[in-house]
């Protein structure tokens, strides 16, 4: 009679020990990220508006009154400096609104044609285009922003109209984070889509609907909730999008809501501090911590919001 | 695409078609099917707009980089002069960077995933855990820029100055160690790897968390049936299974650092060095200059993302950085391709062994 021979590792003894070891080693990977968290939200607070020890805080520099309701931002550390947060709160607004109207019916189409219209080999061929889009970095938006998308489209349609339009611009901005963005509401609207039921769809098309009855008026109400979530996800990560931003964006930050002048966003404000000249512990660089805390907490709202929609009205078909 | 649609119109008219409508009804048939066409139309020329936004991001790219691009721009580093300036530096810094990010992110993001899909139980404190990876995956990579700069450069500045060869330490008393002069930077190459890894680590533990959850549970069973401990069916059966989709989907995340320049410029990266880490600028040299490969983690650094950045703010009146900004992108984008390829073949192997 033969037996399977067993691997050396079956014979070894099991150390209860050893197991739990691994496991405490496990967890501890696991909660990382708790600290993490905990690490960013106590850099932003002991910079920002308590400082233990000697140093001071930008919030104690600084009123929080100034700095929520002031109309002007100049970071410089003289005695002209303004710290007014509204200008930097504008350009990101302005570049996430133009950044949405071009990337929700864009990436909603996008989804529903997949979804819906596309045959298994469109879409087989559609999606890795996507993927590309959405694996692009930043930078080099940037560059097609400042380099393309603005002297060779907007400048010549803006021209024709009569209004010469400046090299740095929060439209241009607003457009190539919209392109950014896209490819991130076409596969979450997507996979939402995807998850309302074929029996839905069915029943529509036998009570004599059209293709676009069905997609409009059966699936995309049924997969709102998550669409809605995905908007919100893009927004917000269209307000922490950088590189693109800093580089079309411009360093002009006004308090304007007009799209053809230069708009500089919280993000790009902090790309372009840090690579001045400012010493480390001036009050510029200061401020940086300040417009931290503002971008993390706005951008953690929408999340929030975001994945609470999602579990709020989710349907749940069997 | 089949363009048959649900209500076919009597192409005849009402009166000889078998199905009579009601008066009115036709034109009301006919409006509906002429807005769905309208509607399909414009669904699909949305998603092939953006196809057309790809085909001309990069045309405009490869045109901008002419004349530009040649061989010497790998081997030449950055100089203010743009017929000189190259990537080398950029290319050597981003490889030191993600090769620390990979060694830090790939275990603990990998362990964590671990933990959360095969260990955990449903408590409170996995609850916050699951709840906060979602929100870090949210967070702007900038945030984590000014994470960084707080506290693991200020680290590597506390090193710095213990390693300035002036350090010794009283041990109580008997002996004074004195420690070694070792040139730190403050803005090294593994601050920027550490940085970068709590940027792609949610990410990375999104994607071994998918790749876990294919494993089928029948897997789990058997193997815990026939007296394997958790750990020998985690280790033996469980993530041997999972490895195709762990191995892409890690390689593919991690792969998303070398194009984040962001969070480094908050590190205070250079932009204008012409140094590379660790003075390595062949490959050969990583194995005929040991003591350099150990000198390049903590040496000064620019990466590729942050020198295309440079190249397209510089001001030129003749506009000539535009060009080298374009070739830095193709090489970038080479890059990443190239990685998602590896990703991509890792995937054709690993899988085809695989069959449940």
């Amino acid at each position: 009679m033969t037996t399977a021979k067993l691997p050396a590792w079956a014979n070894k003894p099991v150390s209860r020990r050893h197991e739990k070891f691994i496991q405490a080693a496990l967890f501890l990977c696991a909660a990382l990220s708790v600290l993490t968290t905990a690490a960013i939200i106590l850099v932003l607070l002991t910079n920002a508006v308590y400082a233990p020890g000697d140093k001071t805080a930008f919030f104690e520099r600084v009123s929080l009154w100034e700095f929520v309701s002031g109309t002007h931002w100049k970071p410089t550390d003289g005695a002209d400096a303004r710290f007014g947060i509204l200008p930097l709160l504008c350009g990101t607004l302005m570049v996430a609104v133009i950044a949405s109207l071009v990337s929700v019916p864009a990436g909603l189409g996008a989804a529903i044609y997949m979804s819906e219209y596309a045959s298994p080999r469109e879409r087989e061929f559609l999606k890795p285009i996507l993927e590309i889009l959405a694996g692009i970095p930043s930078v080099v938006y940037g560059f097609f922003g400042l380099k393309f998308i603005t002297p060779w489209i907007l400048k010549p349609l803006f021209s024709l109209v009569g209004i010469d339009l400046p090299i740095f611009n929060a439209l241009s901005a607003g457009i190539v984070v919209g392109i950014m963005v896209t490819p991130l509401i076409a596969s979450l609207s997507e996979d939402v889509i995807r998850s309302v039921p074929r029996s839905l769809r069915e029943a529509a098309y036998a009570l004599g609907s059209t293709r676009f009855d069905v997609s409009a008026r059966i699936v995309v109400p049924a997969a709102l909730s998550g669409i809605l979530a995905a908007f919100l996800l893009a927004f917000s990560r269209a307000i922490g999008e950088t590189m693109a931003v800093a580089i079309t964006g411009g360093q002009r930050a006004i308090a304007t809501l007009n799209p053809m002048e230069g708009a500089q966003t919280m993000t790009g404000f902090m790309v372009h501090a840090s690579t001045g000249d400012s010493a480390a512990d001036s009050i510029s660089r200061m401020s940086i911590y300040a417009v931290g805390i503002a971008l993390f907490v706005i951008t953690l709202t929408i999340n929030i919001i975001s994945g609470w929609i999602l579990r709020r009205y989710r349907e749940v078909y069997q | 695409m089949s363009s048959t649609d649900a209500v076919s119109v009597p192409s005849s008219g009402a009166t000889s078609s078998p199905v009579s409508f009601i008066s009115g009804a036709d034109s009301s048939i006919r409006r509906r099917l002429f807005l769905s066409r309208v509607f399909s139309g414009l669904c699909r020329f949305v998603t092939y707009a953006t196809l057309a936004v790809l085909v001309v991001l990069l045309t405009a790219i490869i045109w901008s980089s002419l004349g530009r691009l040649s061989p010497d721009f790998l081997y030449n580093t950055n100089s203010s002069n743009p017929t000189k300036a190259g990537m080398l530096a950029g290319l050597w810094g981003s490889f030191w960077l993600i090769l620390f990010t990979a060694i830090l992110s790939i275990p603990v993001g990998v362990g964590s995933a671990v933990y959360l899909e095969e260990i955990a139980k449903d408590n409170f404190f996995v609850r916050v855990i699951k709840t906060n990876l979602a929100n870090l995956a949210g967070v702007p990579s900038i945030v984590y820029g000014i994470l960084g700069y707080t506290v693991f450069r200020s680290a590597a500045a506390v090193l710095k100055v213990w390693f300035d060869g002036h350090h010794a330490f009283n041990i109580m008393g008997l002996f004074r160690i004195r420690l070694n002069k070792l040139p730190i930077y403050e803005d090294n190459v593994l601050v920027g790897a550490l940085t970068l890894t709590l940027v792609v680590l949610p990410t990375v533990i999104a994607a071994a968390q998918e790749a876990l959850r294919s494993v089928p549970s029948s897997i789990r069973i058997a193997s815990l049936a026939l007296g394997a401990t958790r750990w020998q069916t985690i280790w033996r059966q469980v993530i041997p299974a999972a490895l195709p989709g762990i191995s892409t989907g890690v390689i593919l995340s991690t792969s998303r650092a070398i194009g984040e320049a962001a969070p480094l410029i908050m590190l205070g990266a250079l932009t204008i060095t012409s140094m590379v880490p660790g003075n390595i600028d062949s490959p050969i040299e990583l194995i005929t200059k040991p003591s350099q490969v150990l000198q390049a983690p903590l040496d000064q650094f620019t990466a590729m993302p942050i020198e295309i950045y440079d190249w397209s703010k510089r001001p030129d009146p003749q506009d000539r950085f535009t060009a080298v900004a374009a070739s830095g992108i193709i090489v970038l984008m080479a890059v990443l391709l190239s990685i998602n390829a590896v990703a991509m073949v890792v995937r054709h192997y690993a899988s085809r062994r695989l069959k449940w």
